[in-house]
């Protein structure tokens, strides 16, 4: 049996580094508390040899030179915690999360799907890596040394099995209690006063004696530098939520800088949904808003903001995709036309996770828009005409004749359509079908162009039926040729938008010839309307 | 070297007719047998177009007339007001969206009428309706928008149905974008640049897309492959009693009858004389 442990040196730190890659060649302290009374919780290793230690306060640091401050970010440790278990749970369906910054992973039936042992181990570190998380890999024939390995040793290790206590022997007694320093540090003390620094050194120690003086707990802890532990894994079933989150230092005014932290969030959300062979259907932004911001003209997001400080819009795809930079587009493209009106101080970005679509093409079957391609077209005509000026419609269950409403455009798969009027079943036509013959094989239905909004138009009646009509910008008049109708029709009387109308079909001359119109009287507000030209 | 005279002394100094498509003349194949000129190819068969695919219209009398509307190729219908261009806007849209196309339809003036569409048969899954002239520009200065004092030639909605029409043939997919140029008054629709069509014709060519224009007059110019002219007839045509006696209730708009003509077909050679047909149209509610 084989085991591997992930672990994350300076985790506070690492999690900050994640987002902002740029500061890992400095020296970094993350800071902890309220100001003037932060303290320092942890540094990487170019602070540390400057002579920063955890518990400094921030005035004790602040002369130190090329030294940078971060405020601790729970969120983001939270993420990368998260982000750590995916990672892990693409090698293996056995994961224990041994503490934020520790995860094990059990790698019984793994060789023959990866490889040999240090080749999973390299793996698990490059998978780290690309989730912007620099981590120690360990493996070893138990849990616990798996994670002792990995907490004194950098990099990737692998321990042979039985060769556990020679290769922990040389790591300091301090891996033995990892984040539970300061809770131990009477027993520290105690190994200290003993001279016991390494873990052999304790491992040497008589077992009885030890148990005499550290009871149980030093057995236990004798074990685990002999490397001789063995324990079952402890299960971890994280629900499947992917979200990234992101606090700024300095809240965002404009959007190309938001937009670049965006794409850099959506990288690291399609690369943690792509670990775990998923797709989304649905991005849900909420950008938390700056409290009390005056409305400037000049700042780009300065628009209507919103009264409770959060800022949401939700994305929503007719099909399961995984493309960071079509989904950075769709976002730049949403939030132009809907700017959230006050400066952004913290990003929290989530994906519905989904399974990804699997399509088929078929040599016969029409080709269409490609679903990514068509998203991002979509959008950008909605910028040019509106939201609800485009998509497919809908007809309504009414007799209204405005009895429609508009709909995201997601074209069906192709099947067998049956014909709306006859009732036949006309089968799918290839593209191939060059010179077939009108399909529904009856004459063409006369179409009627709609007037939007309707022509207000003033019509003298003679004999109780419609003679002449003059329209307000005087471009329809003249004398009607030929009448029919009325046909009289109403509907939702029982709504507070009850219509009632009598219809008529006219021919009037026009400059080009006779056009056929249909005149509308509406019967409750008693104007007269030209709704439509047969065409 | 041969020794053959490459041309003959009495074709020099004459010009000669070589009718395309011909068998390569004598003098061809002595040039072509030489080594260092054995790759030459007959400049007459340097590019030879497809003929390009013809669809079903969906009207039965214009696929007898002009064989169908050829893909990747911008199609034309042009006629005044209750001519029956929307009847035949609707026929191919209904003909597209049972092929299982998706189709687009670029609507200018906003006159698309959703009951007589479905009377026709579109499915309206398969269409992409885009309405516009809906949204206003926002600007810092309401100087600097008004585009009527920069370039008073092209309003509003028709510049948002170009910019639409180059994202939908840019996106590729669609088997069927139809501009509605029918409600755009005849003066402004002429005023849309020739580049622009151009632009499109390009766009859809080598492509399935069949590009559909209605319109007033023809505007697409030599970019239309099928230009087609539609009439309406008299208005005896339109109702069968037209009798003042008889009481208005009684009468009953029967249909147009169409009167078509082409003006242009490149896919085919023009026929002498001009061709036409007739057809009739029927009203029906959904």
């Amino acid at each position: 049996m084989s085991f591997a442990c992930i672990f994350v040196p300076d985790f506070p730190v690492e999690t900050l580094l994640r987002v902002e890659p740029e500061l890992r060649s400095q020296s970094l302290a993350v800071l902890e508390g309220k100001a003037p009374l932060q303290k320092v919780f942890a540094m990487n290793e170019n602070a540390r040899r400057a002579g920063v230690s955890p518990g400094m306060s921030k005035m004790q640091i602040e002369d130190c030179n090329g030294l940078m401050f971060r405020a601790r970010s729970l969120p983001q440790e939270a993420a990368a915690h998260a982000a750590l278990l995916d990672c892990a749970q693409s090698f293996s369906p056995r994961v224990e999360a041994a503490g934020c910054d520790t995860i094990v992973l059990d790698l019984a039936g793994l060789m023959p799907l990866f490889g040999p042992l240090p080749k999973i181990a390299r793996a698990l570190s490059r998978r780290a890596s690309d989730l912007g998380l620099e981590v120690n890999v360990a493996v070893a024939g138990n849990p616990d040394t798996a994670v002792l390995a990995s907490r004194g040793f950098s990099g990737v290790t692998v321990i042979p099995e039985g060769r556990e206590a020679e290769q922990l022997g040389s790591l300091p007694v301090e891996v033995l209690f990892g984040n539970a320093i300061q809770e131990s540090a009477h027993l520290l003390e105690t190994f200290s006063r003993w001279g016991i620094s390494k873990l052999r050194d304790l491992a040497a120690l008589p077992d009885i004696a030890l148990s005499e003086r550290l009871g149980q707990a030093g057995i236990h802890l004798q074990k685990l530098a002999r490397g001789d532990i063995a324990r079952t894994l402890v299960p971890f079933e994280p629900p499947l939520i992917f979200e990234e989150v992101i606090e700024l230092e300095y809240p965002l005014v404009l959007l190309e800088p938001l937009a670049f932290l965006l794409g850099r969030l959506l990288e690291q959300l399609c690369a943690r949904l792509e670990a775990r062979a998923l797709a989304t259907q649905e991005l849900r932004l909420d950008l938390e808003l700056q409290n009390g911001y005056q409305s400037d003209e000049s700042a780009e997001l300065a628009f209507r903001p919103p009264p409770h400080g959060l800022f949401t819009r939700t994305l929503r795809f007719p099909v399961p995709l995984l493309d960071s930079g079509m989904f950075l587009k769709l976002l730049q493209l949403d939030l132009k036309a809907h700017p959230p009106g006050a400066p952004i101080v913290r990003i929290h970005l989530a994906a519905e996770p989904v399974r990804p679509r699997a399509a088929q093409n078929g040599l016969f079957i029409p080709p269409t828009p490609e679903p990514e391609k068509l998203e991002l077209t979509l959008a950008r005509i909605a910028g040019i005409v509106g939201d609800d000026n485009v998509g497919s419609l809908e007809l309504l269950d009414t007799h209204h004749p405005e009895g429609f409403c508009m709909q995201h455009f997601a074209p069906e798969l192709s099947s067998p359509q049956r014909h709306r009027d006859t009732g036949k079943i006309t089968n799918q036509q290839s593209t191939d079908s060059s010179m077939s013959l009108c399909l529904c094989g009856e004459d063409l239905v006369t179409a009627l162009r709609i007037f939007r909004p309707p022509v207000d138009v003033v019509v003298a009646m003679r004999d109780g039926k419609p003679a002449c009509i003059t329209s307000k910008s005087k471009t329809i008049q003249g004398e009607i040729l030929w009448t029919a109708g009325p046909w009289r029709s109403s509907g939702d009387w029982w709504e507070r938008e009850g219509w009632a109308r009598d219809e008529w079909d006219i021919a009037v001359q026009g400059e080009t010839g006779i056009a056929l119109y249909r005149l509308v009287r509406d019967r409750i507000e008693g104007r007269w309307i030209l709704e439509g030209t047969y065409d | 070297m041969s020794s053959l005279p490459l041309v003959s002394t009495a074709a020099l100094g004459r010009p000669v007719a070589v009718a395309a498509g011909a068998e390569p003349t004598l003098g061809f194949k002595r040039l072509s047998a030489m080594p260092k000129l054995a790759g030459l190819t007959s400049a007459s068969r340097l590019e030879m177009r497809p003929t390009p695919q013809m669809v079903s219209s969906g009207v039965r009398e214009i696929d007898m007339l002009t064989g169908g509307f050829p893909r990747g190729c911008l199609t034309e219908v042009c006629g005044p007001a209750s001519s029956g261009r929307t009847s035949i806007l609707l026929a191919t849209l209904a003909a597209a969206t049972q092929r299982q196309e998706v189709c687009a339809l670029v609507d200018i003036s906003d006159a698309f009428n959703p009951l007589s569409a479905a009377a026709a048969g579109v499915n309206f899954k398969k269409l992409l309706w885009v309405r516009c002239g809906g949204i206003k520009q926002k600007s810092a200065s309401p100087q600097r928008h008004r585009v009527t004092e920069k370039n008073p030639k092209i309003e509003k909605p028709v510049e948002q149905a170009l910019r639409v029409t180059d994202l939908l043939l840019q996106s590729g997919g669609f088997g069927l974008v139809i501009i509605d140029l029918g409600d755009t008054p005849w003066k402004m629709a002429r005023r849309i640049p020739l580049t622009s069509w151009f632009r499109f014709q390009r766009a859809v060519e080598h492509t399935a897309t069949v590009l559909f224009v209605i319109s007033q007059v023809a505007c697409a110019q030599t970019c239309a492959s099928l230009l087609l002219k539609v009439s309406g007839k008299k208005l005896s045509a339109v109702s069968s009693q037209l009798s003042t006696e008889t009481p208005t209730h009684a009468q009953l708009l029967n249909g147009l009858q169409v009167r078509g003509e082409i003006l242009r077909s490149r896919p085919e050679r023009k026929p002498v004389g001009s061709v036409t047909t007739e057809f009739a149209t029927r009203v029906r509610t959904g």
